[in-house]
């Protein structure tokens, strides 16, 4: 998986509460046996005059020429709740989005977006309005600075720190395969396995 | 040292704590449906990676397959077709325990795990879909993944996790008559927001929980994840050893016993602390319908739109869920007009439920012109139903008696409700287009649904027991 170390890119404001993994990628729009495929479903609900439709709404702002290129999307509480989906991911990386910024994010999601070298990225609510407000005077002049291992934004010339968990810094950062790093710990598995089977045996028994 | 339940599951099931702050966590069982797990098996086949333990992986067909009764693999959805033949070619390759289509186990997943034994107190589940938190009524550890952490689950029996914060949601008192489980996930969420739950396991006890059926629980942890919590779960006690003797996968002679005897210790020490307690007074609880398009826009049946709890934070998308909603605040929820019902999912479709709605419908029809719709857990609640004669009041209200599957709980394309219909729902998610194209879903009981189906219009069911 590609690392992610630092990322410069246009901010898109998305600012509503709950936006579930539905409207990032509504199911009539995951179509095929596939992670491929889904960007042009990202956010179809909104983006799109019409059900299945390919006919832009206006107003929506992936459709607005500043923010077209977006590469950020600045959001508010909760994002990514609902469906466990990891196409919501998907369709955002396919799309060009490498970083999401809200003050929470939906457990699932944020997991599947470690896994898929995107950043979900926590700040306050009001620093995120402030970031939104600077962005919009200007949004493809004002680009937003992500700085991982340094866990900051930069906007509106000011630094905002970020929490992150280690481990999910770390998987981002190295750009790590959570599967083949967990081979790496084989037997320590299998022992608990076969200890396991004689703890609690009617597990096995059909 | 005193423990929570959690606790102790979390310590059971501890391979090894990694230099990265997360926890090694060994997985009993996992689960697929042909959605995610399609994509999960043929990502592990086409990266030469394989499955450490298939006898303890188990498939359903349920979220793309159709209902009607003549359904085959060619689905409604486009496409859909292809979703279903890699979950089988991919279970049958990989040596998979599989409830296909025409198998009479068949139904919703998290139906399924119960009613065939498969989960159990004491284990760790996972499946690449949210609801997965529904089973752990059983005082399971199961919570919902996305698919990579599937794959990571399947290839290496465990998974990574940074281990979430504990929380104890006590239900005390009794339930009026006319309210259940529903009714009481809704409340909560309402109430602390649909992200209050957000970093915690659950616990579910109190009084009102002990008084509940295995089946009201499992709608009770079902919305957890609406809660946005990592799970829920319910330690287990006589009702959840009586419902598992007997089932297909329950443990069989002594070891029955040994099961038995290890289940009965799996309980919160008294002494043990939470990080969090909410404690709820369900004499407090009436029925509840959803006004906009998050689970925390529930109000009671009585209530004013866009109103009750009114965090800050909830409130800013008010206008936007009213607008899609096609609703005025401040008005009466009670007696808005509705053109359709729908009674299923892994939340509202177990044989209590459709014996509730059943016991409204018994006698009356549905308001002419209107479409009402049900489709049975899974295939096994179906049969009891047609057992117990409920297929016919169902069918005699004017309602469609469907095959087992997801259907109209999320609109994958296929099965769906018109554009901008009013639905009263028994299913968990009221989001933008979730049931149809810029549908209006209402969630309720299924008390509440089938009293709405008789009158047409948003009804308080306490007015037809
Ligand atoms: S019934 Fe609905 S919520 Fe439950 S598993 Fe199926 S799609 Fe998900």
């Amino acid at each position: 998986m590609d690392k992610f170390i630092q990322h410069l890119g246009v901010a898109a404001p998305l600012i509503r509460s709950n936006v579930d993994t539905d409207a990032i990628i509504p199911s009539r729009e995951m179509k095929r046996v596939s992670k491929q495929g889904l960007g042009e479903g990202l956010f179809a609900g909104w983006r799109y005059l019409q059900a299945g439709g390919r006919d832009a709404a206006p107003e929506f702002v992936l459709n607005q020429d500043a923010y077209r290129d977006a590469s950020i999307i600045l959001s508010g509480p909760n994002f990514g709740c609902g469906s466990s989906r990891e196409h919501a991911v998907w369709a955002l990386a396919e799309y060009g989005i490498r970083v999401v910024v809200a003050p929470s994010f939906g457990t699932i999601f944020a997991n599947n977006c470690i896994r898929n070298g995107l950043l979900p990225l926590v700040l306050g609510a009001n620093i995120i309005a402030e970031i939104a407000a600077w962005v919009a005077q200007d949004p493809c002049q004002n680009k937003v600075l992500v700085d991982l291992p340094e866990q900051q934004l930069q906007a509106s010339g000011e630094a905002f720190n970020f929490e992150i968990e280690p481990w999910a810094k770390r998987m981002l950062v190295e750009g790590l395969d959570a599967i083949s790093l967990t081979q790496t710990r084989w037997q320590t598995i299998d022992r608990f396995h076969r200890h396991r089977q004689s703890l609690r045996p009617w597990l096995y028994q059909h | 040292m005193a423990q929570t339940l959690f606790e102790k599951l979390w310590q059971e099931h501890l391979v090894e704590k990694q230099s990265d702050g997360t926890d090694l966590i060994y997985i009993d069982r996992v689960f697929l449906h042909e959605r995610t797990g399609s994509i999960a098996l043929s990502s592990l086949r086409a990266d030469g990676r394989e499955i450490f333990c298939p006898e303890q992986v188990f498939c359903c067909m349920d979220h793309i397959v159709d209902t009607y009764p003549d359904r085959s693999d060619e689905t409604t959805m486009p496409s859909g077709r292809d979703f279903i033949v890699a979950t089988r070619e991919g279970a049958h390759e990989a040596g998979l325990t599989l409830f296909d289509l025409d198998d009479p186990r068949q139904g919703i997943v998290h139906v399924v795990s119960p009613e065939q034994g498969i989960v159990q107190p004491g284990i760790t589940l996972v499946c690449p879909d949210s609801h997965t938190c529904t089973q752990g009524a059983f005082g399971a550890l199961a919570w919902g993944i996305g698919s990579s952490e599937a794959e990571h689950a399947l290839v290496t029996k465990t998974l990574r996790v940074s281990k979430p914060k504990s929380m104890r949601v006590s239900f005390e008192g009794v339930l009026a008559a006319g309210v259940s489980a529903k009714d009481m996930i809704l409340h909560l969420i309402a109430r602390f927001g649909a992200s209050g739950g957000s970093g915690y396991v659950l616990e579910f006890s109190g009084s009102a929980v002990a008084d509940l059926c295995m089946e009201g629980r499992m709608t009770l942890c079902n919305m957890a994840v609406e809660f946005s919590a990592f799970t829920g779960l319910i330690a287990p006690d006589h009702q959840t050893i009586d419902y598992l003797r007997g089932k297909p996968y329950a443990p069989v002679g002594t070891l029955w016993d040994d099961a038995v005897q290890y289940w009965q210790q799996l309980s919160t020490d008294k002494d043990a602390t939470f990080d969090r307690e909410i404690v709820i007074d369900c004499t407090d609880i009436e029925p509840q319908v959803t006004w906009g398009t998050s689970p925390e826009h529930a109000i009671p049946i009585n209530g004013l739109i866009a109103t009750a709890f009114g965090h800050e934070a909830q409130a800013s998308g008010y206008d936007k869920a009213l607008e899609y909603m096609g609703l005025t605040a401040g008005q009466p929820i009670a007696g808005q007009p509705i053109d359709c019902v729908f009674i299923g999912s892994c939340t509202n479709a177990r044989i209590s439920d459709l014996r509730l709605a059943a016991s409204i419908l018994r006698g009356n029809k549905i308001r002419p012109g209107m479409r009402a719709i049900c489709v049975p857990g899974s295939m096994q609640v179906k049969a009891q139903a047609e057992t117990e004669g409920l297929d016919r009041i169902f069918i005699d209200a004017g309602f469609e008696w469907r095959a087992s599957g997801c259907s109209m709980c999320f609109f994958a394309g296929g099965e769906h409700f018109d554009f901008q219909q009013r639905v009263v729902s028994t299913t968990n998610r009221n989001f933008e287009s979730r049931q149809g194209p810029q549908t209006r879903t209402h969630l309720a009981s299924p008390a509440t649904v089938a009293a709405s189906a008789v009158t047409g219009v948003i009804t308080d069911p306490r007015e037809m027991l």
